[in-house]
């Protein structure tokens, strides 16, 4: 199978380049795209890329695969062959650092932005802040995230705002606190987000739902977003 | 928070509110001008002209241009925050993007000034 691989060493190369690999792929067989990585890269062990746990929990993976975002370790390279070929480049609208491997800076700076920790000013009780099953049941859909960015880097808005919109998966987060019951800064937290960039620069085109490798839906969190902003500012 | 002060309200929350309000209204607006059109199958200068001398008509478009206004800022705003940034055009953006926005405010209050003459004109 021909793997078109995009590399990039900024010490060395003036710019990125696509590079051609045959990989000879065991029959009977259908691998992952981190299992085409790990081949190529014993082809080539100049070949640098992010992977950790290989089964799609810690989020290191996170690439362009033939067009889509994706983890490749979860990735079956039967879903993701075009023509006879794969395409792999790192994710869109983050800086490459090298080959598949981007800085992820300005997606963890917007990640802390909303602040992804419960606020609560009443003193802790002895045990421990109970909730109730219909209560928890709210933060599902939200929690599951992993940060592999697939989502804000597949969103145009954050591609041309990185620094003022928050994105998709920041947006998940925000939501995740404010539906928290056991969280009391929830004014707080959507007095941060009313401004014309942090929340309102999605158009809801769900790219972000689109290419969620855990399944999550970010567009419906910063609809319920609008609607407590709306609530809140009426 | 980021801040703006360029966007229709500098709130996120307002602009949206305002954006989806006058696409609202200039829907209804439109849907019935459009009905005015079909059911008048003769279509003269005078019948025209009497649906635009009525108040309430010039009440009706007076609103539905001010809210092009609005929704055209809105959505020309985010337009301009979106493609004319430092990150696509370098040093001279600022500039750019804020002539780009100070000519679409002349050209919205040219259009409202002309259009509230056509209106009373009638």
């Amino acid at each position: 199978m021909l793997v078109s691989l995009y590399r990039y060493n900024p010490e060395v190369d003036a710019k990125p380049r696509m590079q051609d690999y045959e990989v000879e792929l065991p029959a009977g067989k259908d691998l992952m795209v981190l299992d085409v990585l790990e081949l190529l890269k014993r082809q080539d062990p100049s070949i640098a890329y992010r992977r950790s746990c290989r089964e799609g929990v810690c989020g290191s993976d996170g690439m362009n695969i033939s067009g889509t975002n994706g983890l490749a370790c979860i990735t079956p390279v039967s879903a993701a062959v075009r023509g006879g070929k794969l395409v792999l480049r790192p994710l869109p609208g983050l800086p490459v650092i090298r080959d598949l491997v981007v800085d992820m800076t300005v997606f963890y700076k917007q990640f802390e932005k909303v602040q992804p920790f419960l606020i609560n000013n009443i003193p802790a009780p002895a045990i421990e802040r109970l909730q109730s099953p219909e209560d928890r049941e709210k933060l599902d859909g939200l929690y599951e995230c992993i940060l592999c960015a697939c989502c804000s880097t597949n969103c145009p808005s954050f591609w041309w705002n990185p620094e003022k919109f928050i994105g998709p998966a920041g947006l998940l987060q925000a939501y995740r606190f404010l539906a928290d019951s056991r969280d009391t800064a929830t004014d707080a937290r959507l007095a941060n987000l009313e401004d014309p960039f942090s929340v309102f620069r999605c158009r809801g085109i769900m790219n972000c739902v689109a290419v969620c490798p855990k399944g999550l839906n970010p567009t419906r969190a910063i609809g319920h977003i609008r609607s407590m902003l709306m609530q809140r500012a009426s | 928070m980021v801040t703006n002060v360029t966007s229709f309200g500098r709130s996120g929350l307002y602009d949206w509110v305002v954006q989806r309000l006058t696409a609202v209204y200039l829907a209804v607006y439109f849907v019935g001008l459009l009905g005015f059109l079909v059911m008048t199958p003769e279509l003269t200068f005078d019948a025209w002209r009497a649906l635009f001398s009525a108040t309430w008509m010039r009440i009706a478009s007076l609103a539905a241009l001010v809210a092009i206004c609005a929704h055209a800022w809105v959505g020309l705003w985010t337009v301009t925050t979106d493609y004319l940034t430092t990150d696509l055009l370098g040093s001279k953006a600022t500039v750019i993007r804020l002539a780009f926005q100070a000519a679409c405010v002349i050209v919205m209050f040219i259009y409202l000034v002309w259009g509230i003459q056509i209106l009373w004109g009638v």
